[in-house]
């Protein structure tokens, strides 16, 4: 059931390069999990999560083809996100800083994010009921 | 409308593609976009605060950076536009820096002073 | 008094930083705010029984800062069990302490 309350999070980290992602993932996760609305705004290398291009592979060290390794990308984390959001009637809101999108190439997302900037961070923020800030080093 | 605090504490961090700190950056937008927001820098970002930072000269081949960062300016016209910009005092005397070496404008504050200051925002976002 | 959930993220033994956001916890503590302390990632390699850096968790815990270590993080490095006084969570518990009314969630 929908608890009614919002929690936005902004974040900046570039895929697979931090343990903070994996962090972030987990406390949307959580927040959807509990009913709460979340809005996602990510900033520079975090535009970078949901790119479609993103591919799985076999891992050699251990022997395993790509279906055995069942690698993930972070764009299919992000899709089962939404699809979480869905199914618990909550909204996710997932903002990609347009401008480092740009700069970056990271145009091409996967269903359910949308474009942005620093506006949307901030009118999402003073809507919610709570902000989480987790920045790169 | 909530007061936010960015800390702002890592330096250099981007500069082979940004022509700006992106934490200074998104500040001043979201300073143009009406926030109500103040800057603390710390730990090597109090560097930011330095006169004659120059990044320019940076090439890869034929491909030169045209307009490279100017982050102390940055820091100055956020100032003109309002946005108070701290200090961590400690931070800047432990890296040789006098008040001569800072833009000005900018507001000292101690490091056992910090908590207050952060009482005082309502949202302190820490980059 | 206003309600503070901080999250360390870093550990001392890689990170000089620590120490500036323990003595920040501490001095937004001693302000009479009402303060939690999450340990998550590599900030929980300080609550191994024996580590150096006992000492920082021993001393938030005297001033009576409550700490939390996130559940996943202490399994993940084998950590099984942490010191005393410190209650292991999970990240549903952080999310009902960051949308408590009133809470400014600061991440370190």
């Amino acid at each position: 059931m929908a608890s009614g309350k919002t929690l936005t999070i902004g974040i900046m980290d570039a895929p697979y390069e931090s343990a903070n992602s994996t962090t972030a993932l987990r406390v949307i996760d959580a927040a959807l999990k509990k009913g709460h609305n979340v809005n996602v705004f990510t900033y520079e290398g975090a535009v970078n999560l949901t790119m479609k291009g993103q591919q799985p592979h076999p891992n050699p060290v251990k022997g395993t083809s790509v279906e055995q390794e069942q690698h993930p990308t972070t764009k299919d984390w992000v899709a089962s996100l939404f699809n979480l959001a869905s199914a618990r009637g909550v909204k996710l809101d997932w903002v990609n800083c347009g401008l480092c999108v740009d700069e970056r190439g990271a145009g091409d997302w996967i269903d359910g994010p949308r474009r942005g900037g620093p506006k949307d961070f901030l009118d999402a923020s003073v809507a919610s009921d709570a902000t989480l800030v987790i920045p790169t080093k | 409308m909530p007061k936010i605090l960015n800390i702002v504490e890592t330096a250099y961090r981007a500069t082979i593609e940004e022509q700006d700190d992106t934490v200074l950056w998104l500040t001043h937008m979201l300073k143009n976009g009406g926030a109500d927001i103040s800057v603390l820098l710390r730990a090597n970002a109090v560097n930011y605060a330095v006169k004659g930072q120059d990044a320019s000269g940076l090439s890869f081949g034929e491909a030169k950076m045209t307009h490279p960062p100017e982050i102390d300016k940055d820091v100055e016209k956020m100032i003109q536009k309002g946005v108070p910009v701290y200090l961590v005092a400690e931070d800047v005397n432990e890296r040789g820096l006098s008040d001569a070496d800072l833009v000005s404008g900018i507001k000292k504050v101690r490091r056992e002073a910090l908590p207050e200051l952060i009482d005082q925002h309502d949202q302190v976002w820490h980059w | 008094m206003a309600k503070y959930l901080l999250i360390e993220s870093r550990d001392p033994f890689d990170s000089s930083d620590s120490e500036y956001f323990c003595e920040l916890v501490e001095g937004i503590s001693n302000r009479g705010n009402e303060v939690i302390l999450f340990l998550v990632q590599n900030a929980v390699f300080p609550l191994r029984s024996g580590s150096k850096h006992n000492d920082l968790i021993d001393k938030l815990l005297k001033n009576k800062v409550k700490v939390l270590a996130d559940n996943f993080s202490l399994k993940e490095r084998a950590i099984k069990r942490p010191l005393d006084g410190v209650e292991v969570v999970d990240m549903g518990r952080i999310v009902d302490l960051l949308l408590e009314p009133g809470t400014k969630a600061i991440w370190h």
